[in-house]
């Protein structure tokens, strides 16, 4: 307890000399968790997605990007094998196109249609 | 140096080593809140709204890497405030914790004498540099691209423009004697992909180019504070008038190459096509491609925002931004009738050419109803933005005019 203490004091003590300094000598941060509002949409094969996609990269890398048919989501799921060198076996990767070509599909008959990205609404006539 | 914790290990250990002011920051309430970015911008509702360590409340794109983009409403004043700057990792985990006394800048390599550099001897053994400078991620306003492209969907706040101070790379090239034949110079930051089969990030410049431009700086403070850690601290590379894919973060390596640089981060990545706009056809494809490099001009309406309600009769304060590659902005004009007529924009206190210019212009809407307004600039060689927005499959380089609309009441 004392020796806690004691420590605290010690380690405002150097807080306070290096704040006078204006550098600090040792920086830490602590990145908070995964985006919990970017869900991905249930669908056949979600749980291969979150066991091999979400290795290395948060949900909201998938959900965020524009609808695209099979063709682009291999392409897509091909580079992330042959340039990032996830470990993702023939089979799963079938799912994974499967999965993101039906859920992030082009026009999915369960979803509103998509708006232009652009900013302004249509032109006055 | 660079942290490889677990995520839920990380926070107990590096509270007990807690050292230094400000040492340890954690974010707080990040997901609890489930603040959202209301715009009526349609890339960006919607979005989280979330505060990371040293930085204030910033739009999500990705937690997994972190990339977190400032809301518009900071690009009012022409220097964005630190903690406020956008931020852009392309590999988890970034550096989570620096420690200055083991941190070391390396520059060897082709050259006769190999540096090792600490932050101190940055900055006690060569003249300091400061300049004004915008920093602009390739992909900015990627998410407005029509036909729309795969990557990060950013809207138009991967962008910021701070002043950077720090040591001119040529100094530190002067002091470590590049022999003869060196082609390169290659940078690269001590952040640590996940898996060792991830490319780390690593980009390289021109030997000749770096020769031409006495601005590149191995910067260590942002509008005269070190720089947060998710930009970069304790160092990163500036490169005046260039997208921010060369300004490495966290630089420790700088290696002089009597090569090519050999990287998946220039010879894959970052490139666009070779043709002089950078484009092709929307939805087309290209055969052949060139490294990105520099900025092309952009102009931004920052107040009103989109959507706005103004009141019909009363004058409007038009503000906004400009910047180009560091020839400086020449002159801003503003349309309030959707590009039928134009008029010059008042520019504000020029902070060097590489700098946000600050414009502003006053309009009274005389009538009710919707106004496009929009901008443009030029810069001091004649470069303008086109009406029609240039396309590339990755979205980068977007520089069209910019159109908002508002509701005169």
């Amino acid at each position: 307890m004392k020796r806690a203490a004691l420590r605290l004091v010690l380690i405002f003590g150097i807080a306070a000399l290096l704040a006078a300094r204006g550098f600090p000598q040792v920086k830490s941060i602590e990145l908070p968790g995964d985006n919990a509002m970017a869900e991905l949409k249930p669908g056949p094969g979600v749980d291969v997605v979150r066991a091999q996609c979400i290795a290395c990269h948060s949900t909201d890398y998938i959900v965020r990007q524009p609808r695209s048919d099979a063709k682009r989501w291999e392409g897509e799921v091909k580079k992330m094998i042959s340039v990032y060198g996830a470990p993702i076996g023939e089979a799963d990767a079938k799912v994974i196109v499967n999965y993101l070509a039906a859920v992030y599909g082009p026009a999915p008959a369960d979803a509103p249609k998509e708006k232009k990205p652009t900013k302004s609404g249509p032109k006055a006539p | 140096m660079s942290s490889h914790f677990p995520r839920s290990a990380l926070s107990r250990r590096h509270f007990l080593s807690l050292v230094g002011t400000a040492a340890t920051v954690a974010g707080s309430g990040f997901f609890e809140t489930s603040k959202a970015y209301a715009a009526e911008d349609l890339i960006l509702a919607g979005r989280p709204l979330v505060r990371y360590p040293e930085k204030t409340d910033l739009i999500l794109l990705t937690s997994r890497p972190p990339q977190l983009e400032t809301p518009m409403h900071y690009f009012e004043q022409a220097i964005t405030p630190n903690e406020a700057f956008y931020v852009r990792y392309h590999t988890f985990p970034p550096p989570t914790h620096i420690d200055l006394a083991t941190w070391r800048l390396r520059l060897a390599g082709h050259v006769e004498h190999p540096l090792e550099l600490s932050l101190d001897d940055l900055k006690s053994q060569f003249s300091p540099r400061r300049l004004v400078a915008v920093n602009q991620c390739s992909g900015n306003s990627r998410g407005r691209s029509e036909p729309r492209v795969m990557g990060g969907q950013w809207g138009d706040g991967a962008m910021g423009n701070a002043e950077w101070t720090g040591v001119r790379l040529q100094d530190l090239l002067r002091r470590a004697g590049v022999k003869n034949g060196a082609v390169e110079v290659a940078f690269r930051g001590f952040d640590d992909p996940a898996a060792q089969t991830i490319p780390h990030f690593a980009k390289s410049l021109a030997m000749n180019m770096i020769e031409e431009s006495p601005d590149i700086l191995v910067a260590f403070e942002m509008n005269g504070q070190p720089l947060p850690t998710l930009n970069g601290f304790p160092a990163r590379l500036v490169v005046p008038g260039w997208f921010a894919t060369y300004w490495v973060k966290h630089v420790t390596e700088i290696t002089v190459l009597d090569h090519e640089f050999d990287s998946f981060w220039m010879q894959k990545a970052y490139r666009i096509p070779a043709s002089p706009c950078g484009c092709v056809e929307p939805g087309g494809t290209v055969a052949q491609t060139v490294p990105i490099n520099r900025m092309k001009v952009r102009s931004f309406i920052i107040f009103p925002q989109e959507g706005a309600r103004v009141p019909v009769g009363r004058p409007v304060g038009l503000k906004g931004i400009a910047f180009d590659a560091g020839y400086g902005i020449d002159s801003v004009e503003i349309s309030t009738d959707d590009g039928d007529s134009w008029r010059r924009a008042r520019l504000g206190q020029d902070l060097g050419a590489y700098s946000f210019r600050e414009w502003s212009a006053p309009w009274t809407p005389t009538k009710r109803g919707n106004f496009q307004l929009n901008v443009r600039a030029v810069n001091r060689v004649g470069e303008s933005q086109p009406s029609e927005a240039a396309w590339n499959p990755n979205g980068y380089m977007r520089n069209v005019i910019e159109k908002i609309q508002v509701i005169a009441i």
